[in-house]
């Protein structure tokens, strides 16, 4: 009697003769029922349903995008979109070019994460490594507490405080009601709980052995920290931070509310800027008509976004493969 | 013991995703920047839903006429929103509105598009507006502008050149000169655009531009060297936060307001305010009870909205106008 190996199911043959018995090889024969139930094949085929639903849902979306967009690029010449350092589509002698929004993303994405990234795994290293677990119980909640605050609730709180009382009262900071930096800075709030809590989780992931290995060659806390537990955990941790890149570039509501309306060439953080989520948040519900160039520009910019969000995640996954230290 | 841990979990669960369902279900109705109008009250058969949409500075008038209407009449939903004097004629003339708010007359095209649609309207005058220009309160210098000065600062050759007060005015101290304003959707936009630059949608366009003239204020009330213009109401509403600048039309620095604008000498900044009524919307009752209400009290809506009424001559003027439509 013998029995075919096969990696997994064997492809729609239907009940087999009791031929899978004891006798079979450990994998996929080895638990198969005699009779194959209904049941089982309807839920198999409800989630791999789901499973096709969101390939094809992320699809739709790039399709979606694609087409408009390319009929703006059919009339705007992609060069002057990527290289023009003027964007007013709106007003009367439009031009289309990207820059400045671009810049508006890169100088709030930077502040944010100047201020998330040292926060964030500050926060980190403390839970994981010094917090006693009474203090942890209490602090890692109210970390999750932070990551709950809606955005546009953080930005009218950039706009109405932080600015003018914070940043111009307190600070003496230079700023306008809108600017760069208030926005980046509440961005950077906004996101130190996500980078915490996938850093912290990596870093507790990190085997005692390790440390203890470490204190018995007489290195304090600080050093285990800093030399062995950082390195080792070091794949999560970049992680986490690429994950907090993706949601500061992706973020509309702040940045919508916060960093102004004014699309320019931003070289100081004190100005004004827009960035491409904060466009197409005033451009979409904004009264343009539908096909027109200035509803277009709104796909194009969302294809570029889209491109840089892609372009980041495609780096760091090939970073944390990198990084990756296997215990 | 562990039967008793699943249930309650389960228990809890159940709760939390019905709660979860009703909560979501009682969210709030509206969504967006408009605003209902109906109140309790007896009287007042008519019954429906009245649709208006336009400019940012005539929807608070028509807001408090929805209002006080409301107030005998609960059955009317009277929904204001604010997509623009453009915007909201482009609705209106597809056919998706009743009323049409608008801070400048109808223009060509948008006739054009009307009639390609088959829409036939009546333009009705409701209020008067001082279109005004105000500064910072911090700002002690700009007490009266010109019309030519206005022209420097505004006009689309100043473009990256005028930054600084002290180039509208060698006298004004060095205090950069930061803009906001309403986009090119807004009537108020095509106004100012027209009477000081003399052509209708000619601008520079380094300045914040929004819609909506909450934001412009925000801006205002923020920046030191701030100025914008917007209706008197949007005045009137944040006295403290913004402070107006007389404007000398060749004759003198007239200070905007009530009396300056109905006997003329506030120009070229004073202007009308218009809705436009669809005139077969205006056959359904609740159409005409409202527009009725609003003819008639005209001027009480306008006194309460803190805009400036008509003068005795357009009061009865649009009396007549709308006993025409009716007849």
């Amino acid at each position: 009697m013998s029995t075919t190996v096969s990696g997994g199911r064997s492809s729609g043959d239907g009940p087999s003769p009791g031929s899978g018995g004891p006798q079979a090889p450990l994998g996929g024969n080895f638990l198969r029922p005699s009779s194959r139930r209904v049941g089982e094949r309807v839920v198999l085929a409800g989630l791999a349903t789901s499973a096709l639903l969101s390939v094809l849902v992320t699809v739709g979306i790039v399709v979606s995008l694609v087409l408009p967009a390319v009929s703006f690029w059919r009339e705007i010449s992609i060069v002057e979109f990527f290289t023009g350092t003027r964007w007013t589509p709106t007003f009367a002698d439009p031009d289309y070019g990207v820059l400045p929004l671009i810049t508006g993303t890169l100088w709030t994405t930077a502040i944010g994460l100047a201020v998330a990234v040292p926060l964030g795994l500050a926060a980190a290293m403390y839970l994981s490594e010094y917090a006693n677990p009474r203090v942890r119980r209490i602090v890692k909640p109210v970390l999750e507490v932070l990551a709950g605050i809606p955005s546009v609730v953080l930005g009218y709180f950039a706009v109405t405080f932080f600015a003018p009382d914070l940043l111009r009262g307190l600070l003496g900071i230079g700023v306008g009601a809108y600017s760069v930096l208030a926005a980046g800075i509440v961005l950077g709030v906004f996101i130190v709980p996500v980078i915490a809590s996938l850093a912290e989780d990596a870093m507790t992931a990190v085997p005692d052995a390790l440390r203890q290995g470490s204190a018995a060659l007489g290195a304090n806390r600080m050093s285990t920290t800093l030399k062995v537990v950082f390195p080792a955990a070091l794949s999560g941790i970049v992680a986490a931070v690429v994950l907090g890149v993706s949601r500061a570039i992706g973020e509309t509501m702040i940045l919508a509310i916060a960093a102004g309306g004014r699309a320019q060439m931003v070289d100081s953080p004190l100005l004004e800027g827009q960035t491409m989520t904060g466009f197409i948040a005033q451009t979409a519900t904004g009264e343009n008509a539908p096909g027109s160039l200035a509803y277009n520009t709104l796909f194009a910019v969302g294809l570029t976004l889209f491109a840089m969000t892609l372009l980041i995640n495609f780096v760091s996954i090939r970073l944390v493969r990198r990084f990756r230290e296997a215990y | 013991m562990t039967t008793i841990r699943r249930g309650s979990r389960l228990a809890a669960a159940g709760v939390a995703a019905v709660s979860a369902l009703l909560l979501a279900g009682c969210g709030g109705q509206q969504t967006g920047p408009s605003t209902t109008g109906a109140g309790g009250g007896e009287g007042g058969q008519a019954s429906g839903q009245v649709r208006a949409d336009g400019s940012s500075t005539v929807a608070p008038l028509t807001s408090a006429a929805a209002e006080l209407f409301g107030a005998e009449n609960p059955n009317v939903n009277v929904t204001v929103a604010t997509s623009g004097t453009g915007g909201g004629f482009e609705q209106f003339c597809s056919g998706n509105t009743d009323i049409s708010n608008a801070s400048r007359p109808i223009g060509e095209d948008e006739i054009a598009a009307c009639e390609a649609s088959g829409i036939g309207f009546t333009e009705l005058q409701v209020a008067n507006d001082a279109l005004s220009v105000v500064v910072n309160p911090a700002n002690d210098f700009a007490q009266c502008l010109t019309v030519e000065q206005l022209q420097t600062m505004w006009s689309p050759a100043s473009e990256g050149t005028i930054r600084n007060w002290n180039q509208v005015d060698p006298s004004f101290p060095d205090t950069p000169l930061v803009l906001f304003g309403p986009g090119s959707d807004s009537g108020t936009f095509d106004y100012f655009t027209d009477a000081v630059n003399g052509e209708e949608g000619a601008t520079r366009t380094d300045y914040s531009a929004s819609e909506d003239d909450n934001v412009v204020v925000q801006g205002v009330a923020g920046d030191p060297g701030a100025t914008a213009y917007f209706g008197l109401s949007y005045v009137l509403e944040n006295e403290g936060r913004v402070r107006p600048v007389a404007i000398d039309g060749g004759s003198g620095c007239v200070e905007p307001s009530a009396g300056t604008v109905i006997d003329g000498t506030y120009s070229p900044l004073g202007r009308p305010l218009f809705i436009y009524v669809n005139n077969e919307a205006f056959q359904r009752p609740e159409v005409t009870e409202f527009v009725n209400f609003y003819a008639q009290n005209a001027n009480e809506i306008a006194e309460a909205a803190d805009f400036i009424a008509l003068s005795d001559e357009q009061l009865a003027q649009l009396r007549s106008t709308v006993d025409g439509l009716a007849g």
